[in-house]
């Protein structure tokens, strides 16, 4: 689709807003509807608006395979941590109140980063995969 | 009717076409294009429910990721259905039986927007709902002399309060999945990150079978 003008200028238009409302979505889900889990999905989504209009390899320069991997396991491990980091200080595991004052907050922030991460990386490894599926040749 | 009951109406009888459609079509890229139309019908109904967090997942799931990754299926195998499927009259009736229970299980439910009901009204989403700062219902059925809120908790016996566990973040539903819940959802994170390996360790095998082909695996070597 890269000679189509009117799709790249509308992807382009599009691309800023669909990963500032991933972010918007990710960061504001203590106070609105969101969190993690859709962050990751929307902000996917526009990698997968990205590769559609401007080819695997323009996305894989982005993003890379590597670093989307990388980050599948980070996001889980970020929210492990979080909760070895209750452990540590004496706390169960997983109580964010060991994170000191407005452990609370902090601790649903960094976890809904976690999955976040997860998320968006695990929809981005996959698309990749399928994506390279479909150009092998046969 | 209210204009909220006609919209709701009017997206319960397109969810009901389209799934007729979907059944009907033969080609699977047109299935494919119709079960992103469900999926965007669907988290339409869903966000005038007030149901906004299931409705943006929906949205961004079910109408855009699996619609892409069905797309990038079909082009990598066929968009058509194969035309000697059987039709059997068991399949029918079993999916008819199935789905009159789950119709029938539905008349226990609480009627929607019911103050009483134990989702909006229980103990538990009492003590959730005023952790994250949130008004609390009133029971109907409150005794007299139980503080607002408590609920069918009733007074704590020793005479005080109850200790309310305040996370302090208006937002319900993530005060319920990342602090109370947070457990349950670093699991489904890690669901999530089995699925998507999963994926991979498939998509990889198929690409092994296809450059080195089918009789290279030892086994079948004679």
């Amino acid at each position: 689709m890269k000679e189509q003008a009117i799709l790249r200028v509308v992807a382009k238009l599009l691309l800023p807003y669909i990963l500032l409302y991933a972010f918007y979505v990710q960061w504001h889900g203590d106070f609105g509807p969101g969190g993690g889990f859709q962050a990751g999905v929307i902000f996917a989504a526009g990698v997968v608006l990205y590769t559609l209009i401007f080819g695997l390899e323009a996305a894989e320069r982005a993003i890379s395979p590597s670093k989307a991997r990388a980050g599948v396991a980070f996001g889980l491990l970020l929210y492990a941590g979080v909760g070895l980091f209750g452990l540590v200080r004496g706390a169960p595991f997983l109580d964010y109140d060991a994170l000191g004052s407005h452990g609370q907050h902090w601790g649903i922030l960094l976890v809904e980063a976690g999955v976040g991460i997860t998320v968006s990386s695990v929809m981005v490894t996959v698309f990749y995969a399928f994506t390279e599926l479909v150009r092998d040749p046969e | 009717m209210s204009g909220e009951q006609l919209l709701v109406l009017a997206l319960l009888l397109l969810l009901g076409a389209t799934s007729i459609a979907i059944a009907r079509q033969t080609s699977l890229l047109a299935v494919t294009m119709l079960t992103g139309i469900f999926s965007l019908l669907g988290a339409s109904w869903m966000l005038l429910l007030d149901a906004p967090d299931v409705a943006i997942t929906e949205a961004a799931v079910g109408a855009g990721i699996s619609t892409i990754l069905m797309l990038a299926t079909l082009a990598a195998t066929t968009d058509r259905e194969r035309a000697d499927r059987p039709t059997s009259r068991l399949a029918l009736a079993v999916v008819t039986v199935t789905g009159g229970v789950l119709v029938y299980g539905t008349l226990d439910m609480p009627v929607y927007g019911d103050v009483n009901s134990p989702s909006y009204a229980g103990a538990v989403t009492q003590a959730y709902l005023a952790s994250a700062n949130q008004p609390v219902p009133d029971r109907v059925d409150r005794k007299p002399g139980v503080p607002r809120g408590a609920g069918v908790l009733g007074a704590p016996p020793n005479g005080g309060e109850w200790e309310v566990f305040h996370v302090g973040i208006p937002n319900t539903v993530t005060t319920v999945l990342a602090s109370f819940r947070g457990y349950d959802t670093m699991g489904e994170t890690a669901v999530v990150l089995t699925a998507g390996f999963g994926v991979l360790a498939i998509l990889a095998g198929s690409r092994r079978r296809r450059f080195t082909g089918e009789a290279a695996d030892p086994g079948e070597q004679p």
